[in-house]
């Protein structure tokens, strides 16, 4: 069981919540429940449900399935910038 | 959605390593219980770090009320734990996430499984439900190393009705505990009225290694994965 | 600008030379990561460089060790703004790696084990500017850290010394890596703040 005092690389594995507000700047939908469908192996799942590795440099979304990169999100000083490029789609949430 | 200033209110000690936060947030409303903020803090020198923090309370518009925990070698929650004070200036965005969100007009039973300051979000549901006088089965499996680790303890072992609380010590128990120090199993996430077959909503939330363990557990006693809602943190 | 937080990040040291522009001096060493830490054991490890008409040529964990090695003392500077100075490595210089290799290629993509890749002009690799660097501070190098084997190439933003080392690719033209995909500076020289493309 993690505890605070886990290395730092160990603390930043989390899933798709953390890029939430990243997201909500380039998004207009809410962007945890979107679904995303892996341009890898095919798993649908909601963003929420990827693995997040987050550092200052920015995100990384992968498959929880087969740990291909999804997503990535940069803060960049000039705006919020996302790559998709593994994911064979993203759809919006249903209402 | 994007930044906005918010002025620290208050600030409360609730245990050694962890500090109720109160913000004055002009323009934040309609927060919902499981959803949480991204905070931005910007030194003199110029340079900024971001940390997203669970909602302890969703009930107030235009108040962001957070429970922070300190991380040893942590680079901001240190500073929100020990020197933030009323009237200094973050940053919020947020409120943030549809996912990890218990809705109170959900009737149905909702099954919390908390580790250490996982259950700050879980703070957040139980008072909407308080405040909103639903009747929904609630119960919070709260795992802690120690008693005196337990955030917001005087609160969570005085329930509401509907709401069942259970303890899980790993490192330290009360006194007169009848069972030793241990991790949690699956005997602390069984319970009637709130299995599979009732319906019942799962949360869990905590560090990485924690939900991982408990998700694990909880689908291994039959809960749908699509009904078993994970947040993991990391905390620094 | 941004609202400033009184008393946040207070207490930083003071640098005693100077640091690239927008760098803040850190005693720690933060990890920054975009996938898990790999479990890459010696005995498997293998290093391969393979020029750009494709010859490979590859050195394992013992055939590493029995080069000639060299001890580094440098700063080093995180694209997110800390700089961490007076580090030490041990590694094996990238001349000595690339002494006999043909190539009239003029750019390079280290590969890590887990799939990172990053790339460099050559000429930033070669001349006492680069290593494969092994120990960290007198100690095998971590795995968080990059260990067995990173590149060392502090000249450039620290993303550019690809952790979890498992090849250098010679190529013509310049490809770029994964951060650079994503919107980092394609060259990274952070005393000309080349943070973003």
């Amino acid at each position: 069981m993690s505890s605070p005092a886990a290395p730092a690389a160990d603390r930043a594995v989390l899933d798709g919540s953390a890029l939430a507000g990243a997201l909500s700047e380039v998004y207009a939908f809410e962007a945890t429940r979107a679904v995303v469908r892996c341009a890898s192996c095919g798993h649908t799942d909601v963003l929420a449900g990827t693995t997040v590795h987050l550092s200052a440099m920015g995100g990384v979304a992968r498959c929880a399935t087969c740990t291909a990169v999804l997503l990535v999100v940069v803060e960049r000083p000039d705006g919020v910038r996302v790559s998709a490029s593994g994911a064979a789609w993203v759809q919006a949430p249903a209402r | 959605m994007s930044w906005h200033v918010a002025t620290v209110v208050g600030a409360r000690p609730l245990t050694r390593t962890a500090r109720a936060l109160t913000l004055s947030a002009p323009g934040f409303v309609g927060a919902l219980p499981g959803q949480h903020v991204d905070l931005r803090l910007t030194a003199p020198d110029g340079y900024q770090a971001t940390r997203a923090y669970s909602l302890a309370d969703t009930g107030q518009d235009e108040r962001v009320d957070l429970v922070v925990d300190e991380v040893p070698d942590g680079e901001v929650s240190p500073y929100l734990v020990r020197d933030a004070r009323p009237g200094d200036q973050l940053e919020v965005r947020g409120p943030l996430g549809g996912y990890f969100v218990w809705h109170d007009a959900d009737t149905g039973p909702v099954l919390l499984v908390a580790g250490g300051s996982g259950v700050v979000p879980f703070l957040a549901m139980l008072r909407a439900r308080r405040g909103t006088g639903r009747r929904a089965p609630f119960r919070l499996v709260c795992s802690v190393r120690t008693p005196a680790d337990a955030i917001e303890r005087g609160e969570v072992d005085t329930p509401d009705r509907g709401v069942d609380v259970r303890w899980v010590f790993t490192r330290e128990t009360p006194p007169g505990w009848a069972t030793p120090p241990r991790r949690i199993t699956t005997d602390d996430l069984v319970a009637p009225g709130f299995g599979p077959d009732d319906g019942t909503a799962v949360f869990v939330c905590g560090p990485t290694g924690f939900v991982e363990a408990a998700a694990g557990l909880l689908t291994g006693l039959g809960h749908p994965p699509d009904r078993v809602r994970t947040e993991r943190f990391g905390g620094a | 600008m941004a609202v400033v937080t009184r008393g946040f990040g207070g207490r930083r040291p003071e640098p005693e030379h100077e640091v690239p522009p927008g760098q803040f001096v850190t005693d720690d060493f933060p990890v920054l990561s975009a996938g898990p830490t790999p479990d890459v054991d010696e005995s498997r490890w293998e290093l391969t460089v393979r020029t750009e008409t494709g010859e490979g040529v590859s050195w394992t964990w013992e055939q590493l060790m029995a080069l000639p090695a060299e001890d580094v003392a440098t700063d080093i500077h995180c694209v997110t703004h800390w700089s961490k100075l007076g580090t030490t490595w041990r590694g094996v210089s990238l001349d000595t790696l690339l002494a006999d290799v043909e190539t009239s290629a003029e750019f390079v993509m280290a590969r890590s084990y887990g799939g990172y890749t990053t790339n460099v002009p050559l000429q930033d690799l070669l001349d006492g500017q680069a290593w494969v660097a092994y120990e960290f501070e007198g100690e095998p190098l971590e795995p968080v850290h990059g260990g067995p084997a990173r590149l060392l190439v502090p000249h450039l933003y620290f993303w550019k010394s690809a952790k979890w080392l498992r090849g250098l690719d010679l190529m013509d033209d310049e490809d770029l890596g994964f951060w650079e995909q994503n919107g980092y500076h394609a060259y990274g020289d952070p005393w000309l703040e080349q943070r973003y493309a």
